[in-house]
């Protein structure tokens, strides 16, 4: 299946903050991910793109360890990421996480969503998190909503609140596994908006989605999928307009023509 | 009808006393239930061996043999000076832990995952996820059966007086072999109290409940 071996077009920056290295996984007998290759730069934003079982989130979601590794190294940073316990805890601080889902703690209301984490784990003191909380929520367009519960909100208000959540500790990398895909088409943009703010602002972003204008138009780099490999790195308009694996020319097809 | 008027200090004691060894032995039970319900969830495979031990070990006993192991057994592993209230407590409320820590449980199993990934994507500890996010969503669902396991408990601390606690069934035994009262008149009062009991826990708990309902 390795029609071409992986072509890269963007040499990997000097300044790496996230680099996998020969990572495997196996979910029983499958082999979700095949010796995955990753390094990206700091203020780099990557773009995952692949059908549906390729990995692609499987991927996302190894960076901060939510899924163990069989065996290869990630490092975040320069440092390995730890097996489990305090250590780990203290790194996945430094590595935002946005869920399809959204996930926002049912329990607690938006503003506290976005505080828990300061205080619980970064041991601000409360007022200071308070404030950095509701310039966060200003900032995604959710100020209005401080008081409420995730339930109140529609989908695109929630997510924007996750990212929010996530932006509040202040991470080096932010890692989105499909952020759009549970949304109604008319909050899409306001999350994708944001999404796109955030990137111009410098933020290192992984983005695992299936919204190819939000690829075209923010990624730095395409990282293409299948079958638990990296197909194809590239840059967006030439993954977009030459793609050189058929098995991305395939893909492109079905999702680009109807 | 006049057993009630007559005896009404002796009442008084032993609902005082029924009262007491259910008020205590559920803190104990709450207590024990909880910390044992997060070892039986925990990332630490001895911690959840002793979990499960310890529930399968005090769930399949019989209330009247753990009470026979606690006044008998622990005093002659050396366990001295413990008077037979404290160690009705021990035993009921070790008892009920092992039900409290199953209904938790499976509370906890009703939060999705994806609470606790998030917890722990923003970098909480095991212990914090637990406290902070999974426990306080699973107590929602877990109060209507800890409510009825407390009523239960309410009703087992009967199985004290025999041995040697003060409490309402202690009340029936003396009343009966003494002086020719109307054994059901006696039984109805007797009755009459533990409703009492029973019927506060479950307005506390059904109050407890409307408290923990947020809009989801």
């Amino acid at each position: 299946m390795n029609e071409i071996s992986v072509t890269k077009d963007v040499a990997p920056a000097a300044d790496a903050l996230v680099v996998l290295d020969k990572v495997n996984k196996h979910f029983g007998a499958l082999h979700v991910l095949q010796d995955i290759d990753l390094t990206i730069a700091r203020g780099e934003v990557v773009v995952v793109i692949g059908p549906s079982g390729s990995g692609k989130s499987t991927l996302c979601r190894t960076i901060n360890r939510l899924e163990t590794t069989d065996s290869g190294s990630i490092t975040i940073d320069g440092k390995p990421l730890p097996q489990e316990g305090r250590e780990l805890a203290r790194l996945r601080a430094d590595v935002g996480m946005v869920f399809q889902s959204f996930n926002l703690f049912a329990h607690k209301t938006v503003l506290e969503n976005v505080t828990l984490g300061q205080v619980k784990v970064r041991r601000k003191d409360r007022k200071a998190a308070e404030a950095t909380a509701r310039s966060l929520l200003d900032r995604v367009g959710v100020g209005a909503q401080a008081e409420k519960y995730p339930a109140q909100l529609s989908g695109g208000q929630q997510q924007r609140v996750a990212i929010a959540r996530a932006l509040a500790m202040d991470p080096k990398v932010m890692l989105f596994d499909e952020p759009t895909s549970a949304l109604d088409p008319e909050m899409i943009n306001e999350v994708l908006e944001v999404m796109q703010q955030l990137a111009r602002d410098g933020m290192t972003m992984v983005v695992v989605t299936h919204e190819m204008g939000f690829a075209r138009s923010a990624a730095n780099r395409v990282v293409f999928m299948a079958d638990g490999r990296i197909v194809e790195e590239a840059r967006p308009d030439q993954f977009f307009s030459n793609p050189r694996s058929d098995r991305a020319k395939d893909f492109l097809s079905k999702i680009l023509h109807h | 009808m006049n057993v009630l008027s007559d005896n009404f200090a002796m009442f008084r004691e032993g609902f005082i006393g029924t009262v007491e060894l259910t008020v205590l032995s559920a803190l104990l039970a709450l207590v024990l239930g909880t910390l044992v319900a997060a070892f039986r969830v925990s990332p630490v495979p001895a911690l959840r061996a002793f979990g499960t031990a310890w529930v399968t070990l005090l769930r399949n006993t019989p209330l009247v043999l753990l009470f026979l192991a606690v006044t008998l057994g622990l005093p002659a592993l050396g366990l001295k000076g413990w008077d037979s209230f404290w160690l009705a407590v021990l035993a009921l409320g070790c008892y009920t832990s092992a039900f409290i820590c199953e209904a938790l449980r499976s509370g906890i199993n009703t939060v999705p995952v994806g609470q606790a990934e998030a917890a722990r994507s923003i970098g909480m500890t095991f212990g914090q996820t637990l406290v902070q996010i999974v426990l306080p969503q699973a107590a929602r669902t877990s109060i209507p059966p800890i409510g009825s396991l407390l009523i239960a408990l309410a009703k087992n601390t009967a199985i004290a007086s025999g041995f040697n606690v003060t409490e309402l069934g202690s009340v029936q035994k003396t009343l009966n072999a003494a002086s020719g009262y109307n054994i059901y008149v006696i039984f109805l009062w007797i009755a009459i109290c533990y409703i009492i009991i029973t019927f506060t826990i479950s307005g506390l708990f059904r109050l407890l409940e409307n408290r923990l309902a947020v809009a989801r």
